[in-house]
């Protein structure tokens, strides 16, 4: 008999609003089924402000504060504080937002909250550009895509410079637990935030998000599209605990990144030596990983 | 009841001790910050149980308070000038997530230039955010209206938040005796924090989702211009048991001030109603009939006070220390509306003070003078006039 790996609990109910093979919901559904209903969440201006539906009904079965585009890691903080003022430690307060609200606007009032060290858990949904107000250009967009404010034109007007990693930058600020996951990799994503439920004090997971309307591909490519992101190194999957690199799904033989790019229309324009530029970045980026995780699991030792 | 000498910031952290909000988010500004440390070291010293938020901005320090109280807690938080502008966009929040938080005010003009006096242009920015704004004259009136905000706001038929203004080093840095109430008398006066919602597992309520056009969006906004009309009798009835339980009285909306059988009345917000009211007696001893109408809750307006007042007098002279660019400034322009279709008297608005500027006694004589001669000859030479500006021989 098989063992299920995904608890069979739903903590999302149909009848959302979400674009046909949207990964952000995927990642909705997952997240809850890992953190259980003893759960608030916390959501700003984003896709998933539209997702649960429209007032007074929505699909999830936790309570959620709707707030500002740019406060998420103070709402989560003020959320958090208070449930501590009624002795009510055992609730999970999760941020849940997008790349925009938080690699960009939403960056000063997070890094507020894990440096304050509050107990919370921030979900970043990195859909790789502000795609609830139609595919523009955020600091977690990658190198080389087309988006509405990097159009393209005479010009060639990309997206040319490389992603923000938020990730490191929550590094930077030494708290317990950060790491990268996706939807494709389902048990891996709820094995990250089971662990981070153990660990008291803020814990920051980025999940990417493939998102068919403003990557350009056809809405059934949405896992392959997040499977393909580990196995070319585009987007690896790692933990770091307490600074202790971890890469949890290591390609055997990276795939090119070609094939990552091939499939979505938001990097069709790009030329041969444009792929290979974002190739030579992307096996940079990897070997600066494994170094980190050798060294840092050398030092541990 | 204790007996200290308190600053009016000493004095806003005294009220919001009393009130025992359970989340403080709060960030430095100059000239709120001593309200904040002295809350840290009520924290510190054991003397107040609340979790204290430092926050790394006033616009996350909004964000968490609307965050906690939507969780079930009383909060406080305390800003100034460009702090409070910062927030701007989370009192609308605020007040429209019908949360009940309190916040300390220090009236501090705006930069450029950089000026860290008085002025009021920070919370008369905020005027449209659908909070309950008082102005305060001393540091009494600081520490009570803290106490009664939260009386006030928290009433399931109000829910408003309120902002408590007191005007910037001459109240937030001046020491005054001030009468600490007992805490036992607080607690029973405002009882236990029930609020009307909370985020709660077990509870799968969403707050603030997407409304569309045809949903209660229009319905909400009316609610709550319901609760700012009705929060005007909530202060009266409030002002009234204020005065059973802790002795001292206030006017509920607007304090009068030697209205009887005045010829003209100046209309004013916050401390410069204590220089006006020495001047009145000055010039009433000199036979002078002058008045003070000193007005303390701008929000909601007290246009009925304003009515009645205009209906006993020959003139008002209306003073604002802030600047609407474009006609004249909000208490003139929103006293000047209240008595459109009531009264036909003249009215003219002084502006002055501007940046911490010093409104003086002979400034105010000079005022009320000119005010007298308008209330004679029934005639406004010119509807808004800027007191005081270098090199006008008028007022020097």
């Amino acid at each position: 008999m098989r063992k299920l790996t995904i608890p069979e609990e739903e903590y999302m109910r149909s009848g959302h609003t979400a674009c046909l093979g949207c990964g952000a919901t995927i990642a909705m559904r997952y997240v809850l089924k890992a953190l259980g209903k003893n759960t608030i969440l916390s959501i700003p201006a984003c896709c998933w402000a539209v997702i649960p539906g429209v007032y007074p009904r929505h699909n999830l079965e936790v309570p959620l504060l709707y707030t500002a585009f740019e406060v998420t890691g103070a709402a989560v903080s003020g959320i958090r504080e208070a449930l501590n003022a009624l002795g009510k430690e055992d609730v999970n307060v999760v941020g849940f937002a997008g790349d925009g609200g938080t690699a960009d606007i939403g960056i000063q009032a997070l890094s507020g909250a894990v440096e304050r060290g509050h107990d919370i858990f921030y979900i970043m949904y990195d859909n790789e550009a502000y795609m609830n107000t139609g595919i523009q250009r955020s600091g977690s967009t990658p190198i080389g895509a087309w988006t509405t404010t990097t159009p393209g034109g005479k010009k060639r007007m990309y997206k040319w410079e490389p992603k923000k990693s938020v990730a490191e930058i929550m590094v930077a600020h030494h708290i317990p637990y950060v790491a990268t996951a996706t939807i494709a990799y389902p048990e891996d994503l709820i094995a990250k935030i089971k662990r981070a439920k153990e660990i008291k004090g803020p814990k920051f997971i980025q999940i990417l998000s493939p998102c068919p309307t403003g990557w350009r591909h056809s809405p059934d490519k949405t896992v392959e599209i997040s499977r393909l992101a580990v196995q070319t190194n585009a987007f690896p999957l790692y933990e770091v605990v307490k600074g202790t690199y971890r890469i949890t799904v290591k390609p055997k033989k990276p795939k090119p990144i070609k094939e990552y790019l091939r499939l979505q229309g938001r990097f069709r324009h790009l030329t041969e030596e444009e792929i290979e530029m974002i190739q030579r970045i992307v096996d940079e980026n990897w070997r600066e990983l494994l170094k980190k995780e050798r060294c840092s699991q050398e030092v541990k030792e | 009841m204790t007996m200290m000498i308190l600053t009016g910031n000493e004095s806003a952290a005294w009220g919001a001790r009393l009130s025992r909000p359970k989340v403080i988010a709060a960030y430095p500004i100059t000239p709120q910050t001593s309200i904040i440390e002295t809350i840290a070291e009520f924290i510190a010293n054991g003397e107040m149980d609340a979790r204290y938020i430092r926050v790394e901005s006033e616009h996350s320090a909004m964000a968490a308070c609307i965050a906690a109280q939507n969780t079930g807690v009383r909060t406080f938080t305390a800003t100034s000038s460009h702090g409070l502008t910062l927030m701007h966009e989370l009192l609308i929040w605020a007040s429209g997530a019908r949360l009940p938080i309190v916040m300390s005010v220090v009236n501090r003009a705006m930069a450029p230039p950089w000026s860290v006096w008085t002025d009021q242009l920070d919370s008369m920015a905020q005027r449209d955010t659908g909070w309950i704004q008082i102005y305060t004259e001393n540091n009494q009136e600081v520490l009570d209206s803290i106490i009664m905000s939260y009386k006030i706001g928290e009433k399931h038929h109000i829910l408003l938040p309120t902002m408590v203004m007191e005007d910037a080093f001459i109240l937030s840095h001046t020491s005054e005796a001030v009468n600490v109430p007992e805490q036992k008398l607080v607690d029973d006066f405002l009882g236990e924090y029930e609020p009307a919602f909370k985020l709660e597992p077990g509870n799968a309520e969403g707050y603030g989702s997407l409304i569309m056009p045809e949903g209660p969006y229009m319905e909400f906004r009316y609610k709550m211009a319901r609760a700012m009309d009705d929060a005007r009798e909530e202060i009266r009835k409030t002002v009234e048991e204020f005065a059973e339980v802790f002795g001292r009285e206030y006017a509920p909306l607007v304090e009068e001030y030697k209205l009887e059988d005045a010829d003209a009345v100046m209309v004013v917000l916050g401390t410069i109603g204590s220089t006006a009211k020495d001047v009145v007696d000055h010039l009433r001893e000199k036979g002078k009939k002058v008045g003070l109408a000193r007005v303390r809750y701008f929000r909601p307006f007290p246009y009925e006070e304003i009515r009645k007042i205009a209906r006993n007098t020959e003139m008002l002279g209306v003073v604002d220390r802030s600047y609407t660019f474009g006609y004249g400034a909000n208490l003139y322009a929103e006293s000047k509306a209240a008595l459109y279709g009531h009264s036909s008297i003249p009215v003219k608005n002084y502006v002055m003070g501007l940046g911490g500027r010093d409104i003086t006694p002979e400034i105010l004589i000079k005022v009320f003078d000119d005010m007298l001669k308008i209330a004679r000859e029934g005639v406004v030479d010119r509807e808004i006039e800027w007191v005081g500006l270098h090199g006008d021989e008028r007022w020097s």
